[in-house]
Formats: structure tokens, C-alpha cells, sequence
């Protein structure tokens, strides 16, 4: 039971002033991840099979190794924003939520930064 | 987590049927939801069997009917009988509409009734709306101005100013659209829903007022706006026609727009 009134509960703690950035934001990963994508599986079809020296030749060319790390960027990003709203939108306990977003980001910079490593120990080593 | 499933004391029972319609080669089945809040029992679907030729052609018809010939204890909202005030708001074969409009032809077989979803039934097919409308009274739906209005006339407004509130105004605020919105049903105590962000844009769109920024402002939150993931239920059943999901996305837009 609670004798606030309605309009004070409606109106809650007021507007955040923020959700335009993380709209945007997946839009621009959204838009990013067309040609991207279209990238990446064309690659994978084209070196699947390929030996290790030719793969690694492969992502060794600048224009491979650029276009890998921004595909794995926007990829963990709009994951990451795309599971945020997920969480929000069904978990109603207060402590749940949070400790959601906090493992979800935690495990998006963990495998994203792994993938960039890779990439990166694989274009500077050869 | 977001409730799926009714609780124990809000699960539908099997309820009582009234044939009313011997020797009738015209019938059809309706089915209400009906629960009492003093008996203590758990919602109930009733069936009614009546004689359509006895009754006027719209689905309205045939609970006024009800109620009047079979059944004096089936609540519910209706004022206008023709889509205008939006009293009759509940969810008729499953889709929320109007009952006033909807006509009992365009359905096949028994027409199964239920108060509009997700929102706490006072009894009945009425539903309880003080949420909704305080949502409503909280994006101060008037005219906000810091000019004084002319001595000697209203403020104006371009004819072409005057279309940009064309698919808005006609809103009557029935709730059919929010109560259809899955967002609105896991986060209505802080997503103010189709209808309101309708409503909401209707204020900003009108050239005469100016406080379209405020109005963004108090709209800029990850769960007042952003709970709307363009579903387009709200569209789907608006029973006026209306598009609220464009409404929103236009609200979106203009969030972008005055940040680059």
C-alpha cells in the first residue's frame, strides 16, 4: 500500500536525459555491420579449407586485418547494446538487472579484447 | 524476471453458460471473462448463447443485450455506442478494440471476450486505468506557451501546420495500443506506452506550442521512450487507424536530430 498519488508515481524519478546514444549507437553498429558481415562470410567461404600458412597470410594483409577488427568491434558492440535492452526489458529485480548488465559488459570486453589480441598477434607476427 | 503466466488467483476458470437461443437458426457464442473482487474466486469464463436476430449488429450490441435480457450482473464501460469516447476498450477475439465498432459478423464462431490485458480488472471486462491516464496527465497534454496569446484573436497556424496533427488528434485514448504493447505489459510503471507517446508527440508536432524541447527533455530516458522496440502491435490494433509506432519513431527521430 502506498498513498502517493498516481501522477507521482507515473512521474517516478523523472527523465534520465539519456537512451539517445545507445539508439544511435546501435543503429551506426546496425549499419556497419551490413557490409561487414557480407565481408566476413564471403572470407570465411573463400579461405575455408585454406592451409594455416595461407590463412594466416590472409589476415597478415592490412586491408583483411582492419576490416576483421572493425567487424569485431561493431559485432560486440551492437551485441552488447542488443543484450542490455534484453535485460531491461525482463528482469524486474533491482539487483538482478545490475548484476546482468555488469557480467554482460564484463564478458562482451573480455571475448572482444581476446578477438582484437588475436587478430592483432596474428597481423604483427607475420 | 517479467511474469509469463497468470498467478494461482488470476487463472481462468471454466464458468457458467446461458443458452438463450432455442429454436434461433441466427446465434453465437460469446464468452466473458467475468470476476467478481468481493466473492473471492478466480476469474471465470461465462458463455452466452444468444439470438442474433434480436440484437443490433455490433459487438456492443450483444453485451448490452446481454446484460439487459440474460445476464444483469456482466459489468463493463460503454458510453457513446460510436467510437468516439473509447469506454468499451477490451480485447475481442483476442485483439483489443472497440466493442461500439466492431462488428459481430466479421468473426467466425464463438467470440471469446477478456478485459483489455495486463492491467489490474476492477470487475468484469472494466479494467483499471488510473495508471494510464496519471502517465497521461504527466506529459502535460495542454498547449505550453511563453508568448502571450494575441489580444484579438486565437494563436494560428498554417494549413500545412495544421496537417502535421493529422493521424494524432483523433486519438481517443481507449488504451487498446498500450495494453497490446509486450513492452508496455513487462515495464508500464516506467514505459509510458504507444498512447502516451502519441499523445506526447501531438504536443510537439503543434506549431503553436513551444516547448517542444522541454517535451523532449522529460521524454529522454532509456525507459519512458526507449522501451518501444517498434513491435507495431500498438498500429496493428489501434481500432481509430491510427499509427502510434510512427508517432514514437518520429519522437526518436527528433531525439537524434537535435543532438547532431
Amino acid at each position: 500500500m502506498s498513498m502517493q498519488t498516481p501522477l507521482a508515481r507515473a512521474r517516478g524519478l523523472g527523465s534520465a536525459k539519456e537512451g539517445v546514444h545507445h539508439w544511435w549507437a546501435q543503429r551506426l553498429t546496425a549499419i556497419a555491420l551490413v557490409p561487414l558481415s557480407l565481408w566476413f562470410i564471403y572470407s570465411l567461404v573463400a579461405i575455408t579449407g585454406a592451409e594455416y600458412a595461407v590463412v594466416i597470410a590472409w589476415l597478415g594483409q592490412p586491408i583483411n586485418a582492419v576490416l576483421m577488427l572493425l567487424f569485431l568491434f561493431s559485432l560486440y558492440y551492437h551485441a552488447m547494446l542488443g543484450v542490455q535492452v534484453v535485460i531491461e526489458d525482463y528482469i524486474d529485480s533491482e539487483g538482478q538487472k545490475i548484476a546482468c548488465l555488469i557480467l554482460v559488459k564484463f564478458l562482451v570486453f573480455l571475448a572482444g579484447i581476446s578477438a582484437a589480441i588475436s587478430v592483432l598477434k596474428i597481423y604483427l607476427g607475420s | 524476471m517479467a511474469e509469463f503466466t497468470l498467478p494461482k488467483n488470476s487463472k481462468v476458470k471454466k464458468g457458467k453458460t446461458f443458452a438463450n437461443a432455442e429454436g434461433a437458426t441466427n446465434k453465437k457464442s460469446f464468452r466473458i471473462y467475468r470476476w467478481e473482487p468481493d466473492s473471492g474466486d478466480n476469474p471465470r469464463l461465462d458463455t452466452y448463447e444468444i439470438n442474433l436476430d434480436k440484437c443490433g449488429p455490433m459487438v456492443l450490441d450483444a453485451i448490452i443485450y446481454i446484460k439487459n435480457e440474460i445476464d444483469s450482473t456482466l459489468t463493463f464501460r460503454r458510453s457513446c455506442r460510436e467510437g468516439i469516447c473509447g469506454s468499451c476498450a477490451m480485447n475481442i477475439g483476442g485483439t483489443n478494440t472497440l466493442a461500439c465498432t466492431k462488428a459481430i459478423a466479421d468473426y467466425k464462431g464463438d467470440i471469446p471476450i477478456y478485459p483489455l490485458p495486463h492491467l489490474p480488472v476492477v470487475k468484469d471486462l472494466v479494467p483499471d486505468l488510473t495508471h494510464f491516464y496519471a502517465q497521461y496527465a504527466s506529459i502535460k497534454p495542454w498547449m505550453q506557451t511563453q508568448t502571450p496569446p494575441p489580444p484579438d484573436r486565437e494563436r494560428l497556424q498554417t494549413k500545412e501546420e495544421r496537417t502535421e496533427l493529422d493521424g494524432l488528434y483523433e486519438c481517443i485514448l481507449c488504451a487498446c495500443c498500450s495494453t497490446s504493447c509486450p513492452s508496455y505489459w513487462w515495464n508500464s510503471d516506467r514505459y509510458l506506452g504507444p498512447a502516451i507517446l502519441l499523445q506526447a508527440y501531438r504536443w510537439i508536432a503543434d506549431s503553436r506550442d513551444e516547448f517542444a524541447g522541454e517535451r523532449l527533455d522529460d521524454l529522454e530516458d532509456p525507459f519512458k521512450l526507449y522501451r518501444c522496440h517498434t513491435i507495431m502491435n500498438c498500429t496493428n490494433t489501434c481500432p481509430k487507424g491510427l499509427n502510434p509506432a510512427k508517432a514514437i519513431a518520429k519522437i526518436k527521430q527528433l531525439m537524434v536530430s537535435r543532438t547532431i
